[in-house]
């Protein structure tokens, strides 16, 4: 089937088998291997990109649907010397460990910044908010101090 | 995942012909349930029509007495929607418990319902709150739509297209979510409306379902000891690795418990 949608900034238009998964589309046609396959059964958030702005899990999302979308990886939102404020603030606190469920992380943190609705006075409230918040993304290094401390961070330039 | 035919049809007319014209048709809506359903090759249908083009499908039209929300409408939406919030705020803080935030992105409440996942959190509502199901062909009250493990009043072909739902005087709804999945190991909604209280359940049995002792000791008096008293039989409720029919039961109970104690929380 063709389908037609913008990445990363760049329209395409691909003619894919419908069973194609948006995760394999991108890794295996348009070779952005920064999203990665965790599990494989929508549990795990590594493979989170954005779709027209919402993180979604890109192993649960068919070609078809993607039909005049906007889908943005984690090759999207930075440069190596130009970095998003969520990479620079992961850096800063080393919230990653082996670093497979970092893009992942890093695209639901975002979102969860922009939508999540996690700013308040109450530090320790927020802290809550910001794990309820990362609940679809896990990180089996078991990581997840540094990674809230560096969406805490992160939150407040993004603002 | 095998392979089928994909249709992204722009109306419900040309939805319902798609179905029509498959040999073995599926509706998809989000695809939260049913993607990961096609990988494990659990369902494998000739066409599977994807109803995310249908502007019919969409929409959130709140007035003081009811609220209606089509049938595409994403769970996050209605977990953010400022009028859904003011008016029956009991549904909005039950859609941002659904799932994770990224199944809450793509999931939509008409796959919800269509699917009658017994741990599912929407039936609950539906239910407790006594809504009403337009279809493609006819109206399903809500205690008539589930009527059994992933198995509903839907006939083949017949296309969710918008629930509305009645606004109680208030009402809340508690979870005991399984840990890792978020699913509803019991969830209870208790709504108090001028002439009834009503007590929606799901997770504990094999599809949501009207908790009648509950309203009844709940109309004689709303306050969360008037559950001490009720017996919740545990006879066909669910017994997993996750909890046992006892153990559903009593958590039913305590949900119902908080349940009430939330909403007279919110004034009268």
């Amino acid at each position: 089937m063709k389908v037609s949608f913008t990445v990363n900034g760049t329209p395409r238009a691909l003619d894919v088998p419908a069973n194609t998964l948006l995760v394999d589309l991108l890794r295996q046609h348009l070779d952005l291997t920064g999203t990665h396959v965790g599990c494989d059964t929508s549990q795990c958030g590594a493979c989170t990109v954005h779709l027209d702005g919402r993180a979604v899990k890109s192993c649960t999302v068919l070609a078809g649907q993607l039909e005049g979308a906007v889908v943005t990886t984690i090759e999207g939102i930075g440069t190596p010397a130009r970095l998003h404020p969520m990479q620079e603030a992961f850096r800063a606190c080393h919230a990653l460990q082996c670093g497979f469920c970092t893009p992942g992380m890093i695209m639901a943190a975002i979102e969860l910044v922009e939508y999540g609705a996690i700013d308040g006075s109450d530090p320790a409230a927020v802290r809550r908010r910001v794990r309820e918040g990362l609940e679809g993304n896990l990180c089996r290094c078991t990581g997840y101090q540094n990674i809230v401390d560096a969406v805490m961070q992160a939150a407040g330039k993004m603002r | 995942m095998y392979s089928f035919t994909y249709h992204r049809p722009g109306s419900v007319m040309e939805a319902l012909e798609c179905y029509r014209s498959a040999d073995d048709g599926l509706y998809m809506a989000g695809g939260q349930t049913l993607i990961p359903t096609l990988k494990q090759r659990l369902a494998a249908p000739s066409d599977l029509i994807d109803l995310g083009a249908i502007a019919e499908l969409t929409g959130v039209d709140v007035a003081p007495d009811r609220v209606s929300i089509g049938a595409f409408t994403r769970h996050s939406t209605v977990a953010a929607h400022p009028d859904i919030r003011r008016v029956l705020p009991v549904l909005a803080d039950l859609a941002a418990q659904i799932g994770d935030a990224q199944v809450r992105n793509m999931g939509t409440m008409g796959g919800s319902v269509a699917n009658s996942d017994p741990a599912a959190d929407y039936p609950a509502a539906l239910v407790g709150l006594g809504a009403t199901v337009h279809t493609s062909s006819r109206r399903i009250a809500a205690d008539e739509f589930f009527q059994d493990l992933f198995e509903t009043a839907l006939t083949p072909g017949e296309l969710i297209l918008r629930i509305d739902f009645p606004v109680p005087r208030r009402a809340a709804y508690r979870k005991f979510p399984n840990p890792a999945s978020r699913y509803a190991i019991a969830g209870v909604l208790v709504a108090e409306f001028d002439d009834a209280v009503r007590v929606g359940i799901t997770g504990a049995g094999p599809c949501a379902f009207r908790g009648s002792a509950l309203e009844e000791a709940l109309r004689r008096r709303l306050d969360p000891a008037s559950i001490d008293g009720v017996e919740v039989p545990d006879a066909g409720f669910n017994s997993d690795l996750h909890a046992s029919a006892e153990y559903r039961a009593q958590l039913v109970r305590v949900m119902a418990r908080r349940a009430v104690a939330d909403l007279l929380s919110r004034g009268s």
